[in-house]
């Protein structure tokens, strides 16, 4: 079947401005937006420009706003867009480097600030550390993450506040905050226990609904909010020094 | 511009991220990626990696040694997989102390299922060895190992893609790198490279591989006149998403799935009694394509079924999300109550740089290169041999990137630093400048789709000497296509138009290594089936095959397999 596709085109050293162009495309309705995406590139305009790897919603590189909703041109298929036209942009709130390439560098740099990585200072057993299957459960969601940013783009608290760490932030900070190995969950908690951190989630859930690996995004910052109350203000007694 | 660094580390996936890790703050590393660290394609690698840790019944590391030695057709040299298999389990113990978060057996140990080879006492059942995360496994490492290494102060530059590797007669001088944000070329100078770029299924129409994977290092060393070794040995995987390519998990069967053709038939019973469906990629592929071939696909088309009903809604959940949601988004299928449609797809390259077991690059004598180094999917040690096993790809990579890693840091002060011999950005800035004036010409596009055609009716599966004429006719035909293609974007800002149409030389270059090889190769063995030599014959070919670029045509000659405690057998599972 021919679709219609109207594309975001922008060269920020070229352009004076965003302007869209329209192409049309044959696909077969089981085919990726993705594959539109590399006929259209390949066939008849090659200096359209995205980003792209895996092509299965692995790697998270083609986070894009298709038809208003943040989402992966690999993960959606043509089979779902029975509509005149299909709109493609680049995810908002993000700087548009050219078409549909957006800056990640301050997204991922807002991920590193919460330390993504393993704190343990004592010296590690010969073998594994213990872990119980109910302790590692707790993180089986949130390891799903793979930083497409298509929550965080998503986030209309993000749009206005450019200080909230947004969704995926605070989703790398619980990853390690409920990682029973993990040594520093209160300095973790300390950091996110403010009005740009897990405080800045007011519950719209646009992060949940476009979260191509179905973490439950929203639910995760709650949680934090509440072990915040729990372990740094002594709800039910827990508070640890 | 011109970057300065003791060494420079060419892909971000596991390997050169472990590598990197026993260089950085050391010594002055730079690491760069023609995409963010995090996309690199080890995150794709979903069931696990194997040690024998014995957390789930008894396992030893003879064992794990004689099934990727057995595996591999005895074509594996035997000192690299004596090192793989002992150094397995402190390599998976520093991934789960670094972070890595390993399911869990209910004493909180590292979790391990069965996959495809792997077998207790030598070849009796199929063993647990394959420790995971679900069936994200190369994901979550890639992650705890990129943000280990950005800890460690490790420089990154992200989107910045090598297209030339810069040897000197006697060292290794740097590279010439395109960067895909502003379309600068910049040569970074370095006393010692390391490649790690992993593999090229891209040169297949059928592939699990992503979009990154075009051989640039394997290609850009070989245009460099450092040979390629064992390049006939292509894996398919048999468990691609029918049509696709996408993988499915080996761990599906390790889980419990099972593979059925057109009649319902479990026929993997008739291809490997013991182990089943649990048998080696090669043998297990080899064995869809036949039943395909005879009309026992599925409706008699080409494909069969891999049935994971069985297993139930939770354990599909609990183990297999990740595929059990592709099978869904792709296919419209729930895998709880109905089977995925599957072919084989190309997954993975035994073959590639060779490399001794420090990595260090080897030149057409076999003696290391100075200053080279490589490391994954792009070298070949040779681990695997004819096959590789499952989850024995992760493990190279974490294990021998370590010790190349280890081995460049001792080398640093051996190496002195060589000035790049005048012009070496120049002729990669000529040769853009060129590709970029050219405005009519054949299209990229249309030239890597008739390479995957050509490669996967008659490079891939089953293989014979017409077929493979017939394909290196036309592969070369295209290479001469190439050198007309034009470009449709002139700019200079994320120029993916400029940079396909240089991995296509790429792939051309290695699609024209890997037939020349499988011509060369008068046998079948592992992932290489001749249907004109349909056995093993180790009077004549218990070798390592070498291709050398030469003035007129591909050079061939080759080396002998180190064999130290399992000599060749029948290969029966």
């Amino acid at each position: 079947m021919d679709l219609h596709f109207k594309i975001f085109r922008f060269d920020p050293q070229v352009d004076r401005g965003p302007y869209f162009r329209h192409y049309t495309v044959s696909a077969e309705p089981e085919e990726r937006i993705l594959d539109c995406l590399n006929r259209i590139k390949g066939e008849q305009d090659g200096t359209l420009s995205y980003r792209m790897s895996c092509g299965h919603g692995v790697c998270g590189s083609d986070g894009l706003r298709i038809n208003g909703t943040c989402r992966l041109a690999c993960q959606a298929l043509v089979r779902d867009f029975q509509c005149p036209e299909i709109v493609l942009e680049p995810l908002p709130g993000f700087k548009v480097l050219k078409d549909l390439v957006v800056d990640m560098e301050k997204f991922l740099e807002g991920i590193s600030l919460f330390r993504p990585y393993l704190i343990n200072r004592a010296d590690p057993p010969e073998t594994e550390r213990k872990q119980t299957p109910g302790e590692r459960e707790k993180l089986g969601e949130v390891i799903r993450c793979i930083l497409c940013a298509c929550c965080t783009a998503s986030c209309p608290v993000s749009w206005i506040d450019a200080r909230y760490a947004g969704p995926a932030a605070l989703v790398w900070a619980f990853r390690y905050i409920f990682d029973s190995r993990d040594e520093d969950r209160l300095e973790r908690l300390r950091q996110i226990d403010h009005p740009a951190g897990a405080w800045g989630c007011v519950n719209h859930f646009e992060c949940t609904r476009v979260c191509p690996k179905e973490i439950p995004v929203t639910k995760s910052i709650n949680q934090l909010k509440r072990e915040i109350g729990k372990k740094l203000r002594g709800e039910s007694g827990e508070a640890e020094k | 511009m011109l970057f300065a660094h003791d060494i420079v580390i060419v892909g971000s996936g596991l390997a050169g991220l472990r590598a990197a890790m026993e260089i950085a703050p050391a010594a002055d590393a730079a690491l760069i990626s023609k995409v963010y660290p995090t996309r690199s394609h080890s995150g794709a690698a979903q069931g696990g990696i194997a040690a024998a840790l014995g957390n789930e019944e008894p396992d030893s590391w003879e064992w794990h040694m004689y099934d990727t030695v057995k595996g591999g057709d005895y074509l594996a040299d035997q000192d690299a997989a004596e090192i793989l298999a002992r150094d397995a389990p402190r390599a998976i113990y520093e991934l789960e102390h670094l972070g890595v978060p390993f399911d869990r057996t209910a004493e909180g140990k590292i979790a391990q299922r069965a996959f495809g080879g792997h077998t207790r006492n030598f070849g009796e059942a199929a063993i647990r060895r394959a420790c995971h995360a679900a069936d994200r496994s190369g994901r979550v490492i890639l992650d705890t190992l990129y943000w280990e290494a950005v800890r460690r102060g490790l420089k990154v530059y992200s989107e910045f893609q090598m297209i030339d590797l810069l040897l000197e007669k006697d060292q290794v001088a740097g590279v010439v790198v395109y960067e895909l944000a502003t379309g600068a070329i910049h040569v970074f100078q370095s006393r010692i490279v390391l490649l790690a770029t992993g593999g090229f299924g891209k040169v297949y129409k059928t592939t699990s591989n992503c979009f990154a994977n075009t051989g640039d290092g394997a290609f850009l060393a070989y245009r460099a006149g450092i040979p390629l070794e064992d390049m006939e040995f292509v894996q398919f995987h048999p468990t691609g998403i029918y049509g696709l390519g996408i993988l499915i998990s080996e761990a599906a069967r390790g889980e419990g799935g099972l593979l059925r053709n057109g009649l319902g038939d479990r026929f993997m019973e008739k291809y490997a009694p013991t182990i089943k469906d649990l048998a080696p990629r090669d043998l297990v592929s080899r064995a869809i394509a036949t039943e395909i071939r005879e009309g026992r696909g599925i409706e008699g088309k080409d494909f069969v079924h891999l049935d994971l009903t069985h297993l139930g809604k939770e354990r599909l959940a609990e183990k297999l999300s990740d595929i059990t949601s592709f099978a869904k988004i792709y296919l419209g299928i729930d895998a709880a109550r109905e089977p995925i449609p599957v072919q084989p797809t190309c997954h993975y390259m035994m073959g590639g740089i060779p490399t001794n077991i420090d990595g260090q690059a080897l030149d057409h004598l076999g003696r290391p290169f100075p200053g080279l180094y490589a490391a994954g999917e792009c070298a070949c040690l040779s681990l695997h041999g004819a096959n590789r096993l499952g989850c024995n790809s992760l493990l190279d990579l974490v294990v021998f990137g370590r010790l190349a890693g280890r081995k460049m840091v001792q080398d640093l002060k051996d190496l002195p630093r060589r000035e790049p011999s005048g012009g070496a950005g120049d002729r990669s800035r000529q040769r853009i400048e060129k590709l970029k004036a050219r405005t009519r010409g054949a299209r990229t596009q249309t030239l890597r789709k008739k390479m995957r055609e050509v490669m996967m009716e008659d490079g891939a599966v089953f293989r014979n000497r017409e077929r493979l004429s017939r394909a290196l006719t036309e592969i070369r035909r295209l290479q001469q296509e190439y050198e007309k293609v034009g470009l449709d974007d002139r700019g200079s800002r994320f120029n993916s138009d400029l940079l396909e149409a240089l991995e296509l030389e790429s792939l051309l270059g290695l699609a024209e290594v890997i037939v020349v090889s499988a011509l060369w190769r008068e046998e079948s063995r592992g992932a290489h089936y001749r249907e004109d030599f349909p056995e093993r014959d180790d009077r004549n070919w218990l070798k390592h095959t070498l291709v050398r670029q030469a003035d007129q045509a591909p050079e061939i000659y080759s080396r002998p397999v180190t064999i130290t405690r399992f000599p060749p057998q029948a290969r029966k599972y």
